[in-house]
């Protein structure tokens, strides 16, 4: 036992685990890389047919009028669904946020829980209902815009809340915005015209059509290229980066220091 | 190894009774810290086999083989993953070259101090501190000096020089004192008013669109800038940087209005200064349920449909609120400046307004 131990202090001691230690530190500082990629689900357009509307109301009824109340009224626990358009209907549905699992500060993503025709039926109904912002027309979803003109519209309407390199961020009491590097265009393009959740709502006077495809564009550019200066470190800014240096760094020249100071046995 | 303690031993009584002096009336501290002396040598490993003196010579040769395998890296890299238009490219050929430079550099520094510590001799010496004071002989020497300087310059004799050296080291560092002058001017009352004035339209920012209260459905943010300020400007970033504001439009019966603000909103449309009353940073993470306005600086928060009262953080001041109306044509329009110097407090700004 006690031999062994002395076997491991020597191991400790020896220059070569420091020298073990050390490289491992330099590895892991200069050389962490992550592939982004981040693929662009294809546009569906919505037709809104008789069959649909009734099939909508069925799957309405059995799903969403606990909460949003039998002809989509709203109650206590859930706004009513009147007027919120078709767009609205398929950014909650596709994205897995809605039916929400429980009531909370926000409604996250989850795994989607019905398919693209149920989505569009239920999107058909209750826009049957009430006009409201429609789903997107695919000619603006193509991230074929100015993706500089994007960066700056996103930079001067978006960046606040969601991070100038679409990373998301905290608000006020449990509440965040999301990050939108896994978001499809269509995504992107709906919750801009319908405001989920805590997220005011950017009409087409406030931000045309062409200049949501082209904030798309920045987004897409983002999602599609990985960071020219080597890893973003999650694109926090000096939170991550700080800490990086601070631990990561710093350890590493505490490190040096002991192993200079110390009597070579 | 004996002979040589022996010697330093030695060395240093002479030098203590050297310097043994009076203390005087000096309170004796008899509770200092005891000098603990040298600890006993120890003898290396590299000194005691000769096995591991070759180990260590390998280590050292290694890592001087490393630093050199480093340094080829470097110089290879630089030419195989070479810069183009493509920004990408910068990342593989600054991470090569870094990896095979600090390599390059580490593997002498580490080399260096490895052979120092383990292959070059371990004697513990110590050296002994010299009082301040000179010898009588030194001290006599210096004045000398500077007396045979001053007769083979003639600074005393030859006053014109003299006093023209003074005249120019006085006026030397004048230029560098006036520099300070720039700091100013004073801001002056810039700092109490803003571009707004009364009737300036409201326009989108960037683009300097100006905007109808038609366009802003409830639920909605904009980011507004007054319209007139375009990048053409001179002052542009300054009166932006002032001017900033927050449009959103809440529903007419959710809005709390003290008395004398009543008419500063329009059908729910209100507007107020996007620039923290903290320290400035822009606010704008506006949640449309809540009401809240996040600053992300230092988290302030402000209740919009309360006159943007602090409900958390920092700042001390609600956000100043610009008085809007419509014009005949529908567009949003100031109906004056703002009422109070926008942003963070300064120096003579008064703490009621």
């Amino acid at each position: 036992m006690k031999r062994l131990r002395s076997k491991i202090n020597g191991m400790r001691r020896s220059p070569r685990a420091l020298g073990i230690v050390m490289f491992a530190g330099l590895l892991v500082v200069g050389t962490g890389y992550t592939a982004v990629s981040a693929s662009v689900s294809p546009n569906r357009e919505v037709v809104r047919t008789q069959e649909q509307i009734d099939l909508g109301k069925k799957i309405f009824l059995a799903n969403c009028a606990s909460c949003h109340g039998k002809n989509a009224e709203g109650s206590v626990n859930a706004p009513s669904l009147i007027g919120v358009g078709e767009a609205s209907v398929d950014f909650q549905v596709s994205t897995g946020r809605m039916p929400g699992a429980a009531s909370g500060p926000q409604l996250e993503v989850k795994p989607v829980q019905f398919t693209l025709e149920e989505t569009a039926a239920m999107a058909a109904y209750i826009g049957s209902l009430a006009d409201g912002p429609s789903i997107p027309d695919a000619a603006y979803l193509q991230a074929n815009g100015n993706a500089s003109s994007g960066g700056e519209l996103f930079r001067i309407n978006c960046a606040m809340c969601h991070n100038a390199a679409g990373a998301g961020g905290a608000l006020t009491q449990g509440k965040y915005a999301p990050q939108l590097m896994g978001s499809s265009a269509k995504t992107i393009y709906e919750a801009m015209i319908t405001g989920p959740q805590n997220m005011p709502v950017f009409n087409d006077a406030n931000i045309t059509p062409e200049q949501k495809n082209d904030i798309i564009t920045y987004l897409t550019y983002l999602q599609n290229n990985s960071s020219v200066g080597g890893e973003e470190l999650g694109s926090l800014g000096p939170v991550s980066e700080g800490l990086m240096a601070w631990l990561g760094l710093l350890g590493l020249l505490v490190i040096i220091a002991v192993w200079l100071a110390a009597k070579s046995n | 190894m004996t002979e040589n303690s022996k010697e330093v031993e030695l060395q240093s009584s002479a030098i203590n009774s050297e310097h043994e002096y009076d203390g005087g009336l000096r309170v004796a501290n008899l509770d200092a810290v005891k000098d603990p002396g040298l600890e006993p040598h120890r003898v290396r490993m590299t000194d005691k086999s000769v096995k591991h003196e070759k180990a260590a010579v390998r280590q050292v040769s290694l890592l001087f083989a490393v630093s050199m395998i480093g340094s080829a890296f470097a110089l290879w890299a630089y030419f195989t993953f070479p810069l183009s238009e493509n920004l990408s490219t910068v990342r593989l050929n600054t991470l090569y070259l870094g990896v095979g430079m600090t390599l390059g550099l580490m593997g002498i520094g580490i080399g260096a101090v490895h052979w120092a510590k383990t292959l070059m001799p371990d004697n513990e010496v110590s050296e002994e501190r010299h009082l301040t004071r000179g010898s009588d002989e030194k001290r006599a020497a210096a004045i000398e000096i500077l007396n045979a300087a001053n007769q083979e310059s003639g600074f005393t004799r030859r006053k014109l020089i003299r006093r023209t050296l003074y005249g120019s080291l006085a006026l030397f560092p004048l230029p560098g004192i006036i520099l300070l002058a720039d700091l100013g001017p004073n801001p002056g009352d810039s700092l109490r008013h803003t571009f707004w004035k009364k009737g300036t339209r409201l326009a989108k920012d960037p683009t300097g669109i100006e905007i109808k209260a038609s366009d802003i459905t409830i639920g909605s943010v904009f980011q507004i800038i007054p319209s007139g300020l375009n990048p053409e400007n001179k002052e542009y970033l300054e009166e932006k940087a002032k001017a900033a504001v927050l449009l959103v439009r809440v529903d007419p019966s959710e809005l709390n209005e003290t008395e004398e603000r009543k008419g500063w909103s329009y059908q729910g449309i209100v507007a107020y200064s996007k620039i923290c009353t903290h320290v400035g940073c822009p606010v704008a993470l506006y949640e449309q349920q809540t009401h809240h306005l996040l600053c992300p600086c230092h988290q302030s928060t402000f209740d919009l449909v309360n006159g943007c009262k602090v409900i958390f953080g920092p700042a001390a001041r609600p956000l100043p609120q610009l008085p809007i109306t419509v014009d005949s044509e529908g567009y949003l329009i100031a109906q004056s400046d703002f009422l109070e110097p926008v942003g963070p407090s300064f120096w003579d700004r008064s703490v009621k307004s």
